[in-house]
């Protein structure tokens, strides 16, 4: 039996919007995953140090505060300091069109505008966490 | 309620309806609002023959108030025209503020960013990548005369979406008014000063429930003594609904906030009549046209019986329910976003036949952003097109006594009422909150709504059909990293400039004054005028009050 995929969600910053997140994570539940979800206002540090801790296949980060290009960027920078640049990192939010070349930049594999389903996101984790 | 009428109803349905329905199917077995109320195929005087037209709608401006808060509504005035707006620093946000006076605004809201509505100064490491983001940047009582520099405030009404810092906020407003040599007592606005949907459904608190109470009834006292004019909370439903809330659960939830604030009021030795009529609640108008209407109708028909039946109030303010009500954001579409003018239209135009006394009306590029000048704009002239072209706003309460408009309000009375008394069976809405109760009834129905979606049980245009091939939006309001910088210069040399000695005095009367049980408004009062930072004051109160954290 193959084991369970792990993913980390976290909400980087001050941003209290988690309906977004936990609509996933449940999603992502329910598609046979195993996921921790950090809750709101965690640091990148804090963020960067679950997901080597724990072990995960995959970081989910949400903000909805416009504050994703710095935090997400700062997550991601951090990863591979600690030499852990091999976890993925995606991304989601309210987050322009144009910012998308600038975390993609910064090493975020993946960005989720509104309106994306999470049959999109299921088969995201899936296929990369098979690949890499 | 004649007979005739429910037997002609029955020969109806036996006849013309049954020839219909034998050949062509409904779209649907059963038609349901967000709220799981089952909505009928037609709705006749037979649906309302047990409604007591006196005492369960009455007049406008009387109890209970179902039809309106005032005798004439629209009449007289029309709502305010009130756009939540900030971004960036104060500089910038004041250039808005007196556009959007120009263009026919008729009060402000200030929309402050994260790290201030947190009780972090710009410079603090937590709110790297966060200033003036959300909203705009205060860090200290400088920020606030830039602010309303200008902007005369014996003139304006002023909204703030402040929360667990609202009273430093109030603090500063009622400093630069003074420094404009305006009194404290012909102020007007509002502070939403709500806490507990923070920990229910926004995030944006600082201390636990218990001394976060305490701040709030401290500035209920204050209030009704010093700015009796001031709307000293806004019990918000609004990022109840955005959290994924249904209908009547936004209204429930709303309604336990408020049973506690008073309670809360009332155990701190206030009379019930001396604070309630400066309560004020905030709503979201969603999609569902009719839901929406008569979700406003039973918030006041409900809030005017608790605070009569339960409260035993005695003036008929008290019982009055006076509500802003913003455009639901989280209708607004990232695809095709002009469509999300019209979105927007309905939602206002619910607002209004709700009975609303202020609106907030989004723009079509906040699945983006905040918005840009132009959808601003456009923003407000839908309410003033509702307001001058449409023709609602002349006649009081246009659809009181529509059969389907009066079942719908009672119905969602009916499950309103429902759920409260579950959380009064839990102790009450704080009990709730920390059980994680309200949260996960939040969360389910959040889900459920995604699910709809991806089944296409629930059909958004442009998103799960109508769907076309886009270029992205142009001209997205940006906030520059530079903001970030030039606001800690600003709070720098603001830190360098006072005196050090006064700063010091009153931060520490202030937490004199925090660890015993004396009103606190009087030494933040005391500490902004001496430009003490509000991160300063945040901590200070930190230090004593404790930090709460989510389970």
């Amino acid at each position: 039996m193959s084991r369970k995929i792990r993913v980390l969600l976290a909400k980087p910053g001050l941003d209290g919007h988690d309906r977004g997140v936990k609509v996933i994570a449940r999603a992502l539940r329910d598609a046979g995953m195993e996921v921790i979800y950090t809750g709101i206002r965690q640091t990148p540090e804090q963020i960067a140090n679950a997901a080597i801790q724990e072990g995960v296949d995959i970081v989910g980060l949400s903000c909805l505060s416009g504050a994703h290009n710095h935090l997400f960027s700062k997550v991601t920078q951090i990863l591979k300091e600690k030499g852990a640049e091999d976890i993925p990192v995606m991304g989601g939010g309210i987050i322009p069109g144009e910012d998308i070349s600038i975390l993609k930049k910064a090493g975020i594999r993946e960005i989720f505008q509104p309106g994306t389903s999470t049959e999109e996101i299921i088969k995201y984790i899936a296929e990369t966490v098979r690949l890499s | 309620m004649g007979k005739n009428m429910r037997e002609e109803q029955e020969r109806w349905e036996k006849t013309t309806l049954n020839k219909v329905l034998t050949k062509a199917k409904e779209r649907e077995p059963v038609f349901k609002t967000t709220s799981q109320i089952e909505m009928k195929r037609l709705y006749t005087p037979v649906d309302v023959d047990d409604m007591d037209y006196c005492c369960d709608l009455g007049f406008p401006g009387e109890y209970p108030f179902t039809r309106g808060v005032q005798p004439t509504m629209y009449r007289g005035r029309f709502w305010t025209m009130r756009q939540y707006a900030g971004f960036a620093t104060a500089e910038e946000t004041n250039k808005r503020y007196k556009y959007l006076l120009d263009q026919g605004q008729t009060g402000l809201s200030v929309a402050f960013d994260l790290p201030t509505q947190i009780g972090y100064d710009s410079d603090h490491s937590l709110a790297e990548g966060e200033v003036g983001k959300v909203g705009v940047a205060i860090d200290t009582l400088k920020d606030m005369e830039i602010l309303f520099d200008g902007i005369p405030l014996d003139k304006v009404s002023t909204s703030m979406t402040i929360n667990s810092t609202a009273v430093i906020l109030l603090a500063m407003y009622i400093a630069v008014a003074e420094k404009q040599g305006v009194k404290a007592e012909v102020l007007q606005g509002t502070i939403q000063n709500d806490i507990l949907k923070e920990y229910a459904a926004r995030g944006t608190y600082i201390f636990p429930p218990l001394p976060s109470m305490r701040i709030i009834t401290d500035i209920f006292a204050y209030c009704k003594d010093h700015i009796p004019r001031w709307n000293t909370i806004s019990i918000s439903g609004y990022h109840i609904r955005e959290a994924g809330s249904s209908a009547v659960q936004e209204l429930a939830f709303t309604l336990a906030d408020g049973i506690a604030y008073v309670e809360a009021a009332m155990q701190a030795g206030l009379d019930v009549d001396s604070f309630a009529s400066r309560l004020s609640f905030f709503f979201n108008s969603h999609n569902n046209f009719l839901e929406e209407i008569a979700k406003f109708r039973a918030a006041r028909r409900l809030w005017a019986k608790i605070m009569k039946e339960r409260f035993k109030a005695k003036r008929d303010e008290s019982c009055m329910l006076r509500f802003h009500t913003q455009t639901a954001g989280c209708t607004l579409t990232a695809q095709q976003p002009d469509n999300n003018v019209v979105r927007v239209a309905f939602q206002a135009l619910a607002a209004v036949l709700g009975g609303t006394q202020s609106l907030h009306t989004n723009s079509r590029d906040e699945a983006f952003a905040l918005p840009s000048e132009d959808s601003v704009r456009i923003a407000l002239r839908t309410q003033q097109i509702i307001a001058y072209e449409s023709g609602v706003a002349d006649i009081v309460d246009p659809l009181g006594g529509s059969c389907a408009l009066e079942d719908l309000t009672n119905e969602i009375e009916k499950k309103a009422m429902e759920y409260i008394e579950k959380i009064d069976s839990m102790g009450g809405a704080i009990k709730a909150i920390e059980a994680g109760y309200i949260q996960q009834e939040i969360g389910e129905s959040a889900y459920q709504y995604q699910k709809e979606i991806e089944a296409k049980k629930r059909i958004v245009v442009g998103v799960n059909q109508f769907q076309m091939e886009e270029e992205p939006l142009q001209d997205i309001l940006r906030i520059s990293p530079e903001v970030e910088r030039y606001q800690r210069e600003k709070l720098s040399k603001i830190k360098k400039e006072r005196d050090q000695g006064k700063v010091k005095e009153v931060l520490s009367a202030l937490e004199k004054t925090a660890k015993g049980t004396d009103n606190l408004v009087p030494p933040i009062l005391e500490a902004v005028k001496a430009y003490a930072t509000l991160g300063e004051i945040s901590d200070t109160l930190r230090e004593v009050l404790g930090e709460y954290r989510e389970s």
